[in-house]
Formats: structure tokens, sequence, C-alpha cells
């Protein structure tokens, strides 16, 4: 049996000494919701000895919607058209997980050619969702070329999206029981031409932001998780692999069609922002591999939607289960109750940046320079709306 | 698997052990014994990744019931750990000294249900609410909609259409009664 | 062109505030701000202002993630001479992305009184028209012209950057004939719209207008 050994200073960041503001020594500066240096609507409270960070708070709740409320207000079918709202900048997990959650609670098996439909718009999903962080990435250390290369590039992935599923952003396409819709004519070819430009763009990407001395200089050594607060902190996705714990679902708890896919579990050695930036670049191009294979191997025909119950008249028997994804940022989780009534008793969504946002960003932080904090939250991908949904 | 449930059965009194999933299985454990519980399976069984803390409200039956959902990284199983504690004293040791990621959620649940976790940083801090001076919002006698049309007022020319009601009142208007 | 000094009377309590702290902030009421007297001057100063609009850069709701798209070669925001702005003071557009929720609105408020008049703002998307898909929620507001003036209302759930720039393009219009005003209407109607805002963001420690 292996035992535990965890990290114990954990509580002097939690909870560390109060500093003396009235020395004048010290300056407490807010990096607030208004900045363009945050990724989304958050803010971290500083205080400065130079410009040496020495504390850190976040501060969260600026989007906070009270979705858990809402979803106990609104019937099964009804929720479904929220839940996409809860990770704004990559909504279709949300859709997946809580349509599984529902099918699982309630028995329903998918059909084949909509496992295969779910499991590629979850890897576009995912291609649009890197294709955004690199380049904000890059314009965190100044680098708004490749900012401008990789969001323009996004929208082709987003005009695929808008093709198979009429939006956007927002797609609502991963119903319980299925997919809405098979794809339209051409969709595989217009694919395959998008997947071809999106490679090669990334070796530009990778010769212009990668090879740069700036970009080295700046962030190797920057924000580096040990391996030890991997397990205390709940660290999960490419931070955790960039350790070199070889952790993902799609292959330890294979979902969807993932177990018929091959793809290797990408790790690294020592996580700094450098590393994790790496680690993440290669794994947007097994992203495009993996959708290559997906238009490879799909089935052409059959039905898209399971036999479904009325929805209008649906009540799930009691029970409780919790269905979890890879997504970009980790594993992220979707954790249900029913009592057999038409109302779900209690969701409670479960994402990655709850703990890389708050508890690991508030320890990483001390100790940098205040120019280096764009970048080290930005290497931490943390989105605000999925920590207080 | 079944032999380290008999054994916490011998040694924690758990009970309801209900296997949701290959992958997932529930139990139940009382208060007095939580703690400790969640230490031996985080020492010796493996379970060292806290997923989350979470709480339901059984209104109708007076507790709240905690749900710590652990997993195990070598064995790839998951373990959801229910609590019951008091809907009018709610009161819970805290476990901010197992998992360093542990405060947020219980300071989360402090705003949400109102739960007191003595000893957990910061817990008294707000979380996501600013000014709040209504019960604690998850709970389940604040009614939501109530408190938004009170505070926010609403917007007239709103328009609705239910598919129940316009099925039985145009499409089927001599059916009666709901059908399952 | 620009209202006289103040009478002492005319000032606000920033009751917020701790007495320290009265002495750093202004206690004064915002001015409305008068078109210049010969009407060629004031065409020119609209024309002007409607081919610089500088958007704030606050992303404040699910809004904001159509804005970077925006921004790129694709749909190219640059040729009508939008931009971007980091601060306040150097914008003139205050995009509401989406819902607002209780705390964003402080900060929402705080920045919009910092910009400098004149100011337009755009409300994205069907939340702040009636609340939206979360009218039901206690965190957000359901009518988002009780609390500030919205010059244009973009609907959709997410407005599409092509919607974007054909609100830009009327938001456009409408300052070259002169007819924005919402920064006038906040200053004239200045005590409804605070009371508002205090009946929903209960802790006020701000000064009542944040010059």
């Amino acid at each position: 049996m292996k035992t535990y050994t965890g990290h114990s200073s954990a509580l002097d960041f939690a909870q560390p000494e109060p500093v003396d503001m009235a020395s004048g020594k010290y300056v407490r500066l807010w990096q607030g919701p208004q900045h363009p240096g945050i990724t989304g609507n958050m803010s971290l409270e500083l205080i400065l000895d130079g410009d040496t960070i020495i504390d850190c708070k976040t501060h969260v709740g600026y989007l906070h919607r009270g979705f858990e409320k809402l979803m106990e207000r609104r019937t099964f079918i009804q929720n479904f058209t929220v839940v996409c709202r809860i990770a704004v900048p990559e909504p279709t997990f949300n859709e997946y997980l809580y349509s599984h959650a529902v099918e699982t609670l309630s028995g329903i098996e998918v059909p084949e050619r909509a496992i295969w439909l779910r499991t590629m718009n979850l890897e576009l999903m995912r291609l649009a969702s890197f294709l955004m962080w690199i380049g904000g990435q890059g314009g965190a250390f100044g680098q708004y070329t490749v900012a401008n290369w990789t969001i323009a590039y996004r929208d082709f992935v987003l005009d695929l999206f808008e093709e198979m599923t009429g939006a956007r952003i927002y797609h609502m396409y991963i119903v319980p029981g299925g997919v809405r819709a098979g794809l339209p004519d051409g969709f595989e070819k217009r694919a395959r031409d998008i997947m071809d430009g999106a490679e090669k763009m990334l070796e530009q990407v990778e010769r212009v932001m990668f090879n740069n001395v700036v970009f080295k200089a700046r962030s190797k050594g920057l924000g580096v998780i040990t391996p030890d607060m991997i397990d205390p902190y709940g660290i999960v996705g490419p931070n955790a692999r960039a350790c070199g714990f070889a952790r993902d679902l799609r292959k330890d708890e294979p979902y969807l069609a993932y177990d018929q896919l091959d793809f290797e579990v990408i790790t690294g050695s020592d996580s700094d922002a450098y590393e994790r930036a790496y680690l993440r670049l290669q794994e947007t191009r097994q992203c495009i591999n993996l959708i290559r294979q997906c238009l490879d191997r799909m089935p052409t025909d059959g039905p898209f939607q399971a036999d479904m119950p009325n929805v209008l008249h649906w009540k799930i028997p009691a029970g409780e289960t919790y269905v979890k994804a890879e997504c970009t940022r980790g594993e992220y989780g979707y954790y249900m109750v029913t009592d057999g009534s038409e109302f779900v008793r209690r969701v409670h969504v479960r994402g990655p940046s709850y703990t890389h946002a708050i508890a690991v960003m508030e320890r990483l932080a001390v100790g940098n320079n205040i120019a280096d904090i764009a970048g080290l939250m930005v290497s931490l991908h943390t989105y605000p709306p999925e920590i207080e949904r | 698997m079944n032999e380290m449930l008999e054994r916490l059965k011998r040694d924690f009194n758990i009970s309801d052990i209900i296997e949701r999933k290959p992958r997932l299985t529930t139990l139940t454990v009382s208060k007095q014994s939580a703690e400790t519980l969640l230490r031996e399976l985080r020492d010796r069984e493996g379970y060292t990744h806290l997923n989350f803390i979470t709480c339901i409200d059984y209104i109708e039956d007076n507790i709240f019931t905690l749900v710590y959902v652990l997993h195990n990284y070598d064995k790839k199983h998951s373990l959801s750990v229910h609590v019951n504690i008091s809907r009018d004293n709610e009161e819970m040791v805290s476990i901010h000294t197992l998992w360093a990621q542990a405060w947020t959620y219980q300071r989360e649940l402090r705003e949400m249900y109102g739960i007191r976790f003595p000893g957990s940083p910061r817990l008294d801090e707000d979380f996501c609410l600013e000014g709040w001076d209504q019960i604690p919002p998850m709970r389940r006698e604040f009614d939501t909609k109530k408190f938004s049309e009170e505070r926010f007022g609403h917007r007239e020319g709103r328009h609705s259409d239910v598919p129940r009601e316009h099925m039985k009142v145009e499409l089927y208007p001599n059916r009666g009664g709901d059908e399952k | 062109m620009f209202k006289k000094s103040l009478n002492t009377e005319d000032t606000l309590e920033n009751a917020g505030l701790t007495i320290e702290e009265q002495q750093l902030f202004s206690n004064a009421r915002p001015q409305a701000y008068e078109p210049y007297p010969i009407k060629a001057v004031e065409d020119f100063a609209n024309w002007a202002r409607a081919n610089s609009l500088w958007i704030l850069a606050f992303g404040t709701g699910c809004g904001a993630i159509e804005l970077r798209p925006l921004m790129t070669a694709r749909f190219d925001a640059n040729r009508f001479g939008v931009a971007g702005r980091p601060t306040p003071r150097q914008s003139s557009v205050f995009v509401i992305g989406g819902y607002a929720s209780v705390k964003t609105l402080k900060r929402i408020v705080r920045s919009y009184e910092q910009m400098q008049g004149p100011k337009f703002v755009i409300a994205l998307g069907i939340c702040p028209v009636n609340g939206g898909m979360y009218f039901d929620s206690y965190n957000t507001v359901n009518q988002f012209d009780q609390y500030l003036p919205v010059d244009l209302y973009i609907t959709g759930c997410m407005p599409r950057p092509e919607v974007l720039i054909a609100g830009i393009m009327e938001l456009q219009n409408m300052i070259k004939a002169g007819k924005c005003d919402g920064a006038n209407r906040y200053v004239e109607n200045f005590d409804w719209y605070k009371a508002n805002q205090k009946k929903v963001i209960k802790n006020w420690d701000m000064p009542d207008y944040n010059w």
C-alpha cells in the first residue's frame, strides 16, 4: 500500500501572516476585473514589495449566476439549454456531461453514430479552445501577432461548428439521447482542409513563439508546480501532465469513442510555464490527428438519436452519479442527484479551474515579478466562469 | 474492493453501500467517524485525489448531506462519502489539513448553505456574493424567482409558450388529465 | 460651453466613505456637456467621435468571447476606428457583454463614471433587456437600463461579430446625427440612477460619483 505524503505548508499560503501596511513599505494593488492581463472576469488582490509579490488573494464571483439553484427549478430538458453557458469559452463539455449524466441515470443507450459525432464535436471544441489559449499565452508576454493568427484561424473552426450545429459558440448540439443532427454534405472535405491549414499555422506559431528568446527567458522557471503539489491541490490536466503524471481520462477511463482511437498521453518533465505551453501545443497537434481519425472511422449512416421518452413528462428514477470528461484544462465533472420527480435534485459542476485559479494561483504567485503574473495565470489555463458557475 | 469495504464496515461502521457504476460506489458514514475515514482512505487505501465537496439539502428530512468524492488513480475507482448533518446546527469537522484545496470548497459551502467548518482558513470571507443580506441562497427555502422579482424588477412583454398548456387547451381539449 | 462652477449645495454626500477617504475623493456632481455653438464644428466633432470609438477592455460576461474575433483580420473592427483600450480614461464605448451580476455591476458603474464624456454604452445580448435566461437568478440584474443609460442594444445569444459590426455602424450613424446622449441622460436623471444602483449594490464603499 502506498502511503501519502502531502505538503504541510499549504496553510502558510492559504492564511499567511498579515502584512504591516502602515509601514509604507508595501503597496496593495488590485489586478482587478477590468484588466487586460487576467483570463476573464476575476481579480487578484496583490501586495507588493517593490516589484515582487508577497501575497496574493483571488477574488471570484463576478460571473456568479447561481446555476446550481437555477437548475433545480427547471425540468431535465429545460436544463440542457442553460448548461452550456457555465464555461463560456468551452461550452460543449457541459452539454456532453449533462447529457451523459441524465442518460446514465435513466438508462438510455446512445447509438453508435451519435457517439462518433459527439467525439468529433468535443475534439473540435478542444482545438478551438487551445487555439484561443495559445493566443492568450503569447499575448500575455507581449506577442500579439501570435494572438492574431490563432484567434483568426479559430474562426474557421467556428465555421465548421456553424455547419455542424447551427451556432458558433453555444451549440446546443449534444442532447440527452444523442445529437441533434448529422453532418451536412461536403463537411468532411472542408474539415480536412481546415485541419491541414491549422497544422501549417501551428508550425509558424512554434517557430515564432516557442523559439523566441524573450518568451523562453520569461517563461522558463515561472510558476513551477512540484510533484508533491499535485494531489493535495487536486491539480489535473496539462498542469499535472507537465509534471510527469500520465493522467488522462481519455486513456484511463475511456468514454465515447476514445477506446477506438489511437493516441498517446503526452507528458513533460518539470512543470513550469514553458513546459506547460509546449505540452499544450503538442496536444493541439494531437487533437488535429484525432479529428482526422474521427473523420476516417465515423459510420456514415444510422440513427443519431436514441428513442427518448416524452421529454415534457420525463421523470427519472432516484439515483446519483458522477460523470467526468477530459477537457482542455483537465477533469471536468458533473455530479447529479435525482429523486424521482420531474426536476433534478442537485447538480454540482466541478470545473478544473476551481483549484487552479484560487489555491494554486495564490501559492504560485508569491515571489514573482508583477510583470509575469498575467503569463502565469494564462499558463495555468483558468476560466473564471466555471469557478463560480 | 469488497475486502476493503468489509474492512471499512468493521472499523468505521459505514452503511448504505451502493455501487452506482463499476467505477463509483456510494457509502454513508456518521459525522463522528467521517474525518478519520477520509484520512484512512487517503493515506492507506490510495484515494488521494479529492474531486469536490458538495452538499444536498434534504429539507423534508431536516438534514444536510455533505458529499465528499474521492478518486483512486491506481485502481481508477471513485468513492462518494455521504455525511448527514443536522439542518438546525450545521457544523462539520474541517478537513483543510487533509487536502490543501479543501478550504475553498468549505468557504463556498459556508456562503451557499451556512455550514460552519471550525478552523478552516478564511471561512467567513465572501466568495461569490457581495453584500448579501438574505439567508444562504442554496438552501431550499430560499425562493430565487421571488427574490429576483422583488430586488431586480421585471420587464413587461415577456411571453411564454408552455407546450403542455398549448396541447391541453388547443390540440387535445377533450382528453382530460395528464398522460404518463 | 461647459456649465459654470458648482454651487456648494449641489454636492454629493459620499456616505459610503470614511472621514479620511472623503478628503481624497471629489464630491462634485457630474456635469452634462453641451454641443458646440457652431453647428459645423459640432458636426465635425461628431464625425471624429464616431470614427474613433475606443472600447474599454472589460469582459463583463459571456459577450466578451465574441469581441476577440472581432478584432482579428476576418472581421477587422480596426477599419471602423474601433480599438480596445485598457483604461477607462482613454475609452469612449462601454460594451456590456451580456448579463451583469451584482458584483460586476458595481465595477461597471465605477468604470463607466471614470470614462470621460461623450461616452456611449452598447448592451449585447438578451440578458440586459429582461434578464434573459437568468431571469430568476438571485445574482443577475434583470433590467440593465435602470442602472446605466444604454444607447444601443444588440440582441442575440451570442451576437455574431457581423451583428456587432452592424451595431457599431448604427452607433456611428446615431452619433453623427447628434442623437447619442446617454451620458447627458445619466447626468440629468442622476438621482434616479443612483437610487436604483444603491438599491441593488449593498456594500457601497466608493464615492457617489467616481470621477
